[in-house]
């Protein structure tokens, strides 16, 4: 067995906390630097300015968005590991002092609706544990933002709809979003599962920053993002080229009665970071 | 494209905006979101005066020791529409900074009384970047959710819907 300390989780959950927070990922910056030369008049101008954005983010003063989101951990447990202490413990430990030392916003309430009390700390974050072979621990921290989550839907189809059906749908949720969940999106799709593990994909499917391996569903995310971009919703939604930068689908196998349909909306500020321990 | 400048603007200045115009606002704006709009139109004697001033609908990450604002950019409108109409009915303001359309209720009342700006969504270091001053001045205990006055310094805006009622989003 390899021993990991409960200490050493916080601490690097902490430090997941600072770098999802102030630096754009490197495949977003791409898609964004791309989208600039496509767009013309105030498309062009706000592109420039989220690229701005994400350069003054980058040196650590101002978060790249005042919304520091929800903490979602994905955790990967490796069978050969030993935890000393608590693992829940440490990773919501380190939520905390993630928050607390980087200076990220608190928008977690106690409950969600009688009191609504602050809990001042972000937590609990929201974790996922997966168990795997090997004697590594993985962590995956996501800050998702609050107007782009609730811009997010389900949809229970029957198994025989098509692809047209279901692309329509997608199409839908996007414009539903519209300006109001931070246009250019990142579109994370779950199809198949059921109805909690589709949401589920979909977010996970925001982690990704390459196409699917699976050509069929490759194309799909083509397809859809093709689609996507025909919208004029464009950035900020005041009309454009470029609604969103990327759409990437994961799938899962399903009941025969059943074919769950979840779109997870995030901003353009698709905000995560990964360590393996 | 160039910006246009506004400075303290008064309801006269505000006219002449058109919906889409880019602007560069400086001013002292008053940042509040969901739950102060909730507390304040349940207050017997409203704590505020906000007649002729402008509100934006925010709430900050913490600032750092000798910041004047942590990360700012605006949340989404929607949600304050069913406090808008009685909001300014009691206030006089004069605008509203957000993102993202709004109800028809809100928009056809707001015309001729109030412009409405578009802040860019998650641009909130550009927008923390911005301010000169902040502070809390009502509700610190609601923390992020409190009523923050700014001093905006030539923030990025654009016009999503002029006095005459034009409407960016239902171009």
């Amino acid at each position: 067995m390899r021993v990991i300390k409960n200490s050493f989780i916080t601490d690097t959950v902490a430090e997941l906390c600072k770098k999802a927070a102030y630096n754009l990922p490197q495949d977003i910056i791409k898609s964004l630097k791309s989208a600039k030369n496509s767009e013309t008049n105030l498309a062009k101008e706000i592109i420039k300015l989220t690229l701005e954005n994400a350069k003054t983010a980058s040196k650590g003063v101002y978060p790249l968005c005042q919304d520091t989101g929800t903490a979602v951990l994905f955790v990967e447990i490796g069978q050969q590991v030993q935890i000393a202490g608590s693992l829940e413990k440490a990773l919501q430990d380190g939520i905390k002092k993630g928050f607390k030392e980087n200076y990220l916003r608190k928008s977690i309430v106690s409950e969600p609706l009688f009191k609504r009390e602050n809990t001042k700390t972000n937590t609990p974050a929201i974790i996922h544990y997966k168990i795997v072979t090997g004697d590594k621990l993985k962590i995956n921290l996501m800050l998702k933002g609050g107007g782009a989550e609730n811009k997010s839907q389900i949809k229970m189809f029957n198994p025989t709809a098509s692809k047209e059906e279901i692309i329509d749908f997608i199409l839908n949720v996007v414009k539903t979003a519209g300006a109001s969940a931070c246009p250019p999106f990142v579109v994370g799709i779950g199809l198949g599962g059921n109805f909690e593990t589709a949401p589920l994909l979909a977010k996970q499917a925001l982690l990704r920053n390459k196409p699917n391996k699976n050509l069929n569903y490759k194309k799909l995310e083509q397809e859809i993002l093709t689609k996507i971009n025909k919208t004029n919703i464009g950035p900020q939604g005041f009309g454009g080229k470029t609604t969103a930068l990327k759409v990437f689908i994961e799938y899962a196998p399903c009941h025969i009665a059943s074919l769950p349909c979840a779109v997870n909306i995030c901003c353009h500020s698709s905000r995560h970071a990964e360590v393996i321990l | 494209m160039n910006a246009l400048n506004l400075i303290n603007p008064t309801i006269k200045d505000l006219k002449t905006l058109k919906v889409r115009d880019l602007i560069s606002l400086t001013s002292t704006v008053y940042v509040l979101r969901d739950m102060a709009h909730k507390k304040l139109l349940q207050e017997k004697v409203f704590p505020l005066n906000l007649k002729g001033k402008i509100i934006y609908y925010a709430g900050p990450t913490p600032k750092k020791k000798g910041q004047a604002s942590g990360a700012l950019g605006p949340t989404t409108s929607s949600r304050m529409d069913k406090f808008c109409n009685e909001f300014i009915k009691k206030t006089g303001i004069i605008a509203i900074i957000g993102k993202g359309p709004r109800s028809k209720e809100v928009n056809n009342y707001i015309t001729g009384k109030a412009v409405y700006f578009a802040a860019l969504g998650g641009l909130g270091a550009l927008g923390g970047s911005s301010v000169k001053n902040s502070k809390i001045i009502l509700y610190p205990e609601l923390g992020p959710e409190a009523v923050y006055e700014v001093q905006l310094d030539n923030l990025p805006l654009i016009v999503a819907q002029d006095l005459k009622g034009n409407n960016i989003y239902g171009e």
